[in-house]
């Protein structure tokens, strides 16, 4: 939890920590610490070779990264040094200056130690003087001149990389997102039934967004942070050992400042995060359940809770801040204290004739320098952990079992009449729990097959299975004689049409979600379409028309409309086989007969399976299949089962003659 | 409406924010007075080979090092206690203020977005304080400080800084400008590949039935390519801040070093103090740099606490009695006389010339088409809105003058979207009515007909329910909600809508032993299916906001055209007869 932000330097060439926010600030940015705490893989190792792996495509382009880091790094480092030597020259002048014109430096020495100033001749003895001679611009010119270049060429190189670099990792981000996509296409629907949508949004968006922060993060600094901090110790030495060694007392100290902050700091911001969510889980409750808090009269014990909970979110994050808040001074403290040891011990050194005082400058830059890519690589390892979890989630993802490949080669039926056979066939959801048992059925062309039956009875899963949703565990199912197991799905389903209880549609134009149902349609036919089902009324009544926006869950046109315009959709794919689930509950009465002329119209000599929910609609359907716990329990005409006394009648004597005491 | 908030709440932390400028002020000048300290041991120390000298003045910068670490603890420990009592505050007052607001403002807002308002927007602001406590406020004292001791440097060479801090705050403030605009499209992008996918998720049986991947594949593949399209400009520009801001500060001392040399070789600058004056060079343009970028959040900022003023300066619509009536006479007797409503602003009222007796022992039903006003009516009884025209009665007392606990202790409402709250079964039967035994909830759960499904839990009683009851079915949270509004024991019964998830037999059994174990109390049903309320002693038939028809069943059929066309489309002639 290191605060990545910029601070106060003293030195030229100081880099500071990296990009100190990724998103502006405040949005997990340079607090580290107001985001989450970070996450560990469970695996680490096998996902992160995996994620560095996907980065293989890019490698000409990564060895250009590096290439350039070690460039830039190398200029960086070397300009310290450089003007130390800068300030070498205008020192010697001064002193120079100071000394009696024409003499060597041996004289000019000795002549200062007869005369009592040893101290002095100690540090001239230590320097590059010619007596009497003031600045010598022409070297001082050469010499910042070279600075300059250098320092230009660093930046530059260090932004081509920067360029590089970012290109690489979103492309890498690019192809990641791609996968998913191509993974979502190619999992099985059961799939879905396990995992939360939420669950799934958020791996494609927050952990791909977190990989390719990492990444980019991790990439850039870990290369820089890494060579700066080998070559500025090399340039210590070079300096001066004894002092390199002071410098180095650093190394410890700054590791056992930070993790021992962090350590304690981690612990407040789990708890921090878990007083974060529970206020907010209570916050969304008391907000969602608002009238039903008052009128059930618990509005002061909602408050009172949420007080308790308020104060304990502001104790965890007081003392979450203020923990992680010391990581800055403290770092700046051990920075400003090894400053004291060199300068006072540097001073000693020039004093003494050992050392020049570029020499102490340049030490002080390289010693600013060198704790902060220190503090950075600590940081980086939290960084590193949250992306790798991350990828971690992405790959569970992109590793589940696939649905079973389409045969190869697929059969196809002959003739498109919608002729379809159920033959003992046996499926289960769940692996000790049956649904549907050895159920044997015909549909004749043309023919209207009504099923009926409590919740749970099994009517959607007859659905899931014709349309090949999920796979059948016995028997087989045919259409037109073929089996739609030995079919290619794309084949089967562009057969089928179907028209489901929760209305989907995409936001787009009202003219592009009819036109979904075959992207290939002119206009003509999506109007005729329309016409039928009743949907070009009420899209006449629309400012725009057919180019009427729906927005994202289709919320400017009513529940009953939505559900023309899926019937529309269908009508216009022209399949030979239609499954319609019936449920109105959430339609008014009269735009709900509106969508029982609209299914009419669509059943019009098509084989079709109606899920029926009420029984009024279904009464000349050719056939009834009363469904209980998987089974079918009864079958025939509304007549024929009605005489018969059993399920059905008393499934329609309860909806229709129920009496009320 | 961001300085109103921050002068508002931070007020009674106003003894903080003092110490966090103190402090944040000593550790400034401390810092500030590291370099000239410096200096002297260069000038005085170095150059006249005075040891003693070195190593006093070290002493004291070591000292003064201390005490900047102590004085920047200090101020951090202020400024976190500042910037989280402000954001407990701010949180506090929030929240009070939406647990007053009526049905009306919660509506007008959302609950989603007063969610927002209350999480993230406060979260947001109290970032802003905290970084403004613990590192902003001593940016300009770094600044105008470092500028000072540096012109006390008396080198001449102040026309470099002059120089050099316009061309950094210019510089930075480009790559902001440009950055903000940005990340704003970054995550509208962001939000289109999550817009796109989360279509997919929802409609992927759809997508499958009508064989479109390849379609939704490449609406994705745009969105994916727009995102990183953004996200690469972003990248890059932000791949120019360090280079550049290097650039500025590297040849700012390559200048410094220059021009000093001259002035020293004249003889009118020591070398120390043009070291010093380096050091402050870069100590005021990190300083800007620093207030530059956490500028960047005060835009945000001041958009959340806009969101957060506004929650704040919304008042209730429904204001609770002065004096409130604290006794009722008669049992449940509920009344309408000339009802009406409107939204503010609407021209059309919602409901008009609203009148109708609900009593005791007697079921209300209301029926109608979607819109037609029914949830808005029943939501009028326990004051969720209040009527803007004629009054509603309870009793015979004005709800507006009864005492709102009175109120509601005798109303059972069944909201339309059957919401329970995250814990058991048994924590929301209570809800209403804590001290309820397990005898009166499963006496609740079987007239509900939830007794069987509620005893086929692992659990029982004890199962765990999710946080909107996410974790049971639509029907059963509907049977569930009814029961909490049964163990509540009310008077009055307002069922909106509540059965239209049940299939038409359980609804029928549910009837019936509703019939029988609230026989005396005052029910009101609003429904769509004219199953559900053909046995009601008044039927309402509401179109447009108005009643259109009232009567039984057999005699809205004969006089109600709106009612037959209803009847009509659910039932055959020959079985509505």
């Amino acid at each position: 939890m290191t605060a990545r932000a910029p601070q106060p330097k003293e030195s030229p060439v100081a880099r500071p920590a990296g990009p100190p926010m990724r998103r502006g600030p405040g949005g997990g940015g340079p607090w580290g610490s107001m985001g989450m705490p970070a996450e560990k893989a469970q695996t680490f190792v096998p996902s992160a070779k995996r994620l560095v792996g996907r980065l293989r495509p890019h490698r000409a382009g990564l060895l250009a990264v590096l290439l350039l880091a070690v460039v830039s790094v190398a200029f960086g480092v070397s300009g310290p040094r450089l003007l130390g030597e800068a300030t070498n020259v205008i020192f010697s002048g001064i002193v120079s200056s100071s000394l009696p014109a024409g003499a060597t430096k041996e004289e000019a020495i000795a002549q200062l130690r007869s005369a009592g100033n040893n101290a002095r001749a100690d540090l001239v003895s230590g320097m590059t003087v010619t007596p009497g001679r003031g600045i010598d611009f022409a070297a001082l010119r050469k010499v910042l001149g070279l600075v300059l270049a250098i320092y230009v060429l660093a930046s530059v190189f260090s932004a081509l990389q920067g360029f590089l670099l970012t290109a690489i990792v979103q492309k890498t981000v690019y192809t990641l997102r791609e996968d998913i996509e191509t993974k979502v296409n190619a999992l099985p629907l059961s799939y879905f039934d396990r995992i939360q949508r939420g669950e799934l949004l958020s791996r494609v968006t927050n952990d791909v967004d977190n990989i390719g922060q990492s990444m980019q993060q991790t990439l850039s600094q870990l290369v820089t942070s890494l060579l700066t901090v080998v070559g500025v110790i090399v340039m210590m030495f070079v300096i001066s050992p004894v002092l390199a060694l002071v410098a180095l007392v650093t190394i410890p100290l700054t590791l056992f400042v930070t993790s021992a902050i962090a350590k304690r700091s981690q612990k407040l911001f789990v708890a921090q995060w878990k007083h974060t969510g529970a206020l907010n889980g209570q916050v969304e409750e008391a907000y969602s359940g608002h009238a039903l808090v008052k009128v059930f009269g618990r509005h002061r014990e909602v408050e009172q809770q949420f007080r308790e909970k308020n104060n304990e979110l502001y104790a965890a994050s007081f003392g979450a801040q203020f923990v992680s808040g010391i990581i800055m001074p403290s770092m700046m403290f051990v920075g400003n204290l090894v400053y004291v040891a060199i300068a006072v011990v540097g001073g000693l050194f020039v004093a003494g004739g050992s050392m020049t005082l570029g020499g102490v400058q340049a030490f002080i830059q390289y010693s600013r320098q060198f704790t902060q890519p220190l503090g950075q690589l600590g940081s980086m390892a939290n960084l590193m952990q949250s992306g790798v979890a991350s990828a971690e989630r992405v790959f569970q993802l992109l590793d589940a079992e696939e649905q079973r490949p389409d045969p190869v080669p697929a059969q196809s039926p002959a003739t498109a009449t919608g002729r379809l056979e159920f033959e003992h066939v046996s499926f289960r959801y769940e692996r000790d729990k049956p649904l549907i048992k050895d159920l044997s059925l015909v549909a004749l062309p043309g023919q209207t097959i009504a099923i009926v039956g409590p919740t749970g009875a099994g009517k959607t899963t007859l659905v899931n299975l014709i349309m090949r949703f999920y796979e059948i565990d016995a028997g087989r199912i045919t259409l037109d004689g073929v089996d739609i197991a030995q079919m290619t799905r794309d084949d089967l389903r562009s057969r089928m049409g179907m028209v489901l209880q929760d209305t989907w549609l995409f936001a787009g134009s009202i003219r592009d979600n009819i036109a979904y149902g075959r992207p290939s349609a002119t206009d003509e036919e999506i109007h005729a379409a329309a016409k039928a089902t009743y949907v070009d009324r009420f899209v006449h009544s629309l400012p725009n028309g057919y180019d009427t926006l729906l927005d994202d869950e289709g919320g400017n046109v009513s529940a009953g409309e939505k559900q023309l315009l899926t019937i529309a959709r269908a009508f216009l794919a022209r399949p030979s086989v239609l499954i319609l689930d019936e449920a109105t509950s959430s339609v008014d009465t009269r735009t709900e007969l509106l969508v029982q002329h609209a299914m009419h119209a669509l059943r019009q000599d098509r084989t079709s399976f109606v899920i029926a929910h009420r029984l009024s609609t279904i009464r000349d359907a050719d056939l009834i299949l009363v469904m209980e716990h998987g089974d079918i329990v009864e079958q025939g005409t509304h007549a024929e089962l009605l005489s018969k006394g059993g399920a059905y009648f008393a499934l329609y004597t309860s909806q229709f003659a129920a009496p009320v005491a | 409406m961001l300085l109103t908030l921050l002068r508002r709440y931070l007020r009674p932390h106003v003894s903080l924010i003092a110490g966090v400028v103190a402090f944040q002020l000593v550790q400034s000048l401390a810092s500030l007075s590291l370099p000239s300290l410096n200096a002297n041991i260069i000038d005085n120390g170095i150059a006249k080979g005075d040891t003693r000298y070195i190593l006093v003045t070290g002493g004291v910068m070591l000292a003064l090092t201390l005490l900047q670490v102590a004085a920047a603890v200090a101020a951090v420990y202020f400024g976190a206690k500042a910037a989280m009592g402000f954001g407990r505050d701010v949180r506090e007052a929030i929240f009070v203020r939406v647990g007053e607001f009526s049905e009306r403002e919660v509506s007008r807002f959302g609950a989603p977005s007063l969610i927002t308002r209350t999480t993230n927007d406060i979260q947001q602001v109290q970032t802003l304080v905290l970084m403004t406590c613990t590192m902003l406020v001593s940016a300009p004292m770094l600044a105008i400080g470092g500028i000072i001791m540096a012109l006390q440097q008396d080198v001449d060479l102040a026309w470099i800084m002059f120089v050099a801090v316009p061309v950094m705050l210019v510089v930075i403030g480009l790559i902001v400008s440009r950055m903000v605009p940005l990340f704003r499209q970054m995550q509208a992008r962001i939000d289109s590949v999550n817009r796109v996918l989360r279509e997919q998720l929802t409609g992927i049986r759809v997508v499958r039935a009508f064989v479109r991947e390849t379609l939704e594949t490449d609406r994705f593949e745009k969105a994916n390519a727009d995102v990183t399209e953004t996200a690469v400009s972003a990248g890059r520009l932000f791949a120019l801040v360090f280079p550049v801001i290097m650039l500025i500060m590297n040849v700012s001392s390559v200048a410094v070093l220059w021009f000093g040399a001259s002035a020293i070789d004249r003889g009118t600058v020591q070398i120390g103090a043009l070291t010093a004056f380096l050091s402050y060079l870069i100590q005021i343009l990190m300083a800007v740099m620093m207030a530059t970028f956490m500028s960047i959040m005060i835009p945000r900022a001041a958009v959340s606490a806009e969101r957060i003023g506004e929650v704040l300066a919304t008042s209730t619509s429904v204001v609770l009695p002065l004096h409130p009536v604290t006794e009722l006479r008669s049992a449940g007797v509920v009344e309408l006389r000339d009802v009406e409503f409107a939204y503010p602003g609407a021209e059309q009222p919602v409901l008009r010339n609203l009148s109708f007796v609900a009593r005791p022992g007697e079921t209300t039903a209301i029926i109608g088409s979607t819109g037609a006003g029914k949830s808005t009516l029943v939501n009028l009884l326990p004051r969720l809105f209040d009527a803007t025209g004629g009054t509603v009665l309870v009793d015979g007392v004005d709800v507006r003058e009864l005492d709102p606990d009175l109120l509601w202790g005798r109303i059972g409402l069944v909201p339309q979207r059957a919401y329970l709250f995250s814990g058991t079964v048994a924590s929301n039967l209570r809800y209403g009515n804590p001290q309820a035994t397990d005898d009166e909830l499963w006496a609740a759960l079987e007239t509900a007909q939830a007794k069987d499904f509620v005893q086929e839990m692992p659990d029982g009683l004890n199962a765990p329910i999710a946080q909107g009851g996410t974790n049971v079915s639509g029907g059963q949270r509907q049977r569930l909600a009814i029961a909490r509004a049964l163990v509540k024991k009310s008077e009055i019964y307002v069922f909106d809508d509540s059965f239209s998830a049940l299939d038409t037999a359980t609804d029928a059994r549910l009837r019936r032993a509703l019939a029988k174990t609230e026989k005396e109390a005052t029910k009101i049903i609003v429904a769509q299916r004219v199953s559900t309320i053909i046995d009601a002693d008044q039927i309402l038939v509401l179109e447009d906001g108005e009643i259109v028809g009232r009567g039984t069943h057999d005699e809205l059929l004969a006089a109600s055209e709106t009612y037959r066309e209803i009847v009509d489309s659910q039932l055959r002639a020959e079985e509505a007869a």
